[in-house]
């Protein structure tokens, strides 16, 4: 699969081990080049896990990582954030923000819900009601973390990530344990932000469906260790995911990585 | 109404009392084991001329100094030792010195050393006091979360909002841990200081007290300071920590 690339001069920060740079990537772009990571364990014994993933994201692209669990989804989302620095290769990120929803909603227990997207938002606090309202939690500003159930928290984690328009948005599994409704309502939310507001979304997941409502591109994670197997554009701007040209792609995408519709194992959060 | 719990505490406090007056009733040796009614009259005495509000004054001062002192640098040299690993390894040797030095030794060799002033007294309350400081929020810092640390890092949040909204409410509880039992040491090593090396404060009572045998004065001395100590705790401490907590229940 060809990747895109541009020939401008490469901007933004950028970040790494061993940098191998042939085809700079545009200004504005999330570059990602991972040669290769692996790790060592306690014994000593050295273990890839992940080969070559090479991706590039332009402004307002969505792009849903593909796996089943345990394959190296996660790791790429840590690489790309910037909390997994032991890797080969180099991940460029656009200027601007970065907003990200870990697996595990991650708020800060001892701060109320409003503190805690205060926290994140800087000046941008006019924006955190309409968006708590969105995610149908208006009126939990005063709330602790602990009163609100997982499925709540996550929705807040999500608010948080949305805050002050992030140039990159990262989601690790932002569809699991969701029912198809909120599915749905998250993956507009996504689309929005994209289309909308310029972000660049990575989002790793092994649930098909929602994912292809809102991504333009599907990466698929293969092999091991795992490397990129396919980048393939989805077709989701022009076409809705439960039409005929989404169908197909959806049985195309089956055909080619079985793995993919075998009922996932749910992890959990 | 008074809760249960409390009507048992006063119970058990009148019972203490009346042991107290009654065996000093049975001795009938008021210079050895004067009863209540003349220790509370040597506290009257003393308050009315003054001396024994300047005396708790004075030590009142040494403590808060001292225990800031020892609260502060142990606090951030422990927090260091949790977090860096080669930090720890440098610290470690110089805690078990400290830990294990006999706190005599340490007061005199501060009079000695910076001479027999406030500072040397302050001085070797703290170096007594840190060690168990360090150990604590060592203990804290190796304690935190670092799912929330790379929280702090992919949100860029500036050092202030991360120590502020993210290290300290989890450092809170050994904080508060390390404070309470820093607070209760702390006055104690501030009297044996005070006796043997300064002009004033109850240390330096007690002393006087005990070249005259005055039982009386050495139990007004030691139940006044006691309390007071107490009402710090119960009303400073106590509160803070069960505020800084509040979010877990």
């Amino acid at each position: 699969m060809p990747m895109p690339g541009g020939d401008s001069k490469a901007s933004g920060r950028s970040r790494a081990g061993a940098i191998e740079r042939r085809k700079p990537p545009a200004a504005g772009e999330l570059a990602v080049r991972i040669a290769g990571k692996s790790y060592l364990d306690a014994a000593g014994q050295r273990h890839e896990v992940l080969g070559e993933v090479r991706f590039e994201a332009t402004p307002g692209e969505v792009l849903a990582l593909l796996a089943p669990s345990g394959m190296g989804k996660t790791t790429i989302l840590r690489i790309v954030l910037g909390l997994e620095q032991d890797f080969e290769g180099d991940v460029q990120l656009p200027d601007g923000r970065l907003g990200v929803m870990f697996q595990e909603p991650r708020l800060l227990p001892w701060l109320t819900v409003g503190a805690n997207l205060r926290l994140i938002a800087g000046d941008e606090t006019a924006e955190i009601p309409p968006l708590l309202a969105e995610v149908g939690l208006g009126g939990t500003e005063a709330l602790h973390p602990k009163a609100l159930s997982l499925g709540m928290a996550r929705r807040v984690a999500l608010v948080r990530a949305l805050l002050g328009r992030p140039a990159v948005l990262v989601l690790d599994e932002p569809f699991a344990s969701l029912d198809p409704k909120s599915a749905a309502g998250l993956s507009q939310m996504i689309s929005r932000a994209a289309r909308q507001e310029g972000a660049m979304v990575l989002l790793s997941t092994h649930n098909l469906d929602p994912v292809l409502g809102c991504a333009d591109r599907v990466l698929v994670l293969a092999g091991k260790p795992a490397r990129l197997a396919a980048d393939w554009p989805t077709g989701a701007r022009t076409a809705p995911a439960n039409g005929l040209a989404g169908r197909v792609f959806k049985q195309r995408l089956l055909n080619q990585f079985p793995f993919l519709g075998a009922e996932p194992a749910e992890e959990a959060p | 109404m008074i809760p249960p719990a409390a009507r048992l505490r006063l119970l058990s406090l009148a019972a203490f009392l009346g042991l107290w007056w009654g065996a000093a009733l049975l001795a009938a040796k008021p210079s050895l084991l004067p009863p209540p009614p003349a220790v509370l009259g040597f506290v009257w005495r003393s308050c009315l001329t003054g001396v024994m509000p300047w005396n708790i004054g004075i030590t009142c001062l040494r403590v808060l100094a001292a225990f800031a002192t020892s609260m502060l640098v142990g606090s951030a040299v422990g927090y260091l030792a949790g977090r860096s690993p080669r930090a720890d390894t440098l610290i470690d040797p110089w805690l078990v010195i400290l830990l294990n030095l006999p706190v005599l030794v340490v007061i005199v060799l501060c009079y000695i050393w910076v001479g027999l002033n406030d500072v040397a007294a302050v001085l070797a309350v703290a170096l007594v006091k840190m060690p168990t400081v360090m150990v604590t929020l060592r203990e804290g810092a190796r304690a935190l979360d670092p799912a929330f640390d790379e929280l702090a890092s992919v949100y860029r949040l500036a050092w202030r909002q991360r120590a502020r909204r993210i290290i300290v409410p989890q450092l809170a509880p050994y904080l508060a841990a390390a404070g309470r039992s820093g607070l209760s040491i702390t006055w104690k090593i501030v009297l044996v200081v005070e006796l043997l090396g300064r002009p004033n404060g109850v240390g330096f009572a007690l002393d006087e007290l005990f070249q005259t045998f005055d039982v009386a004065g050495i139990l007004a001395y030691g139940f006044a300071f006691a309390a007071l100590m107490l009402l710090v705790e119960s009303l400073l401490l106590r509160p803070w920590e069960r505020h800084a907590n509040a979010w877990r229940r």
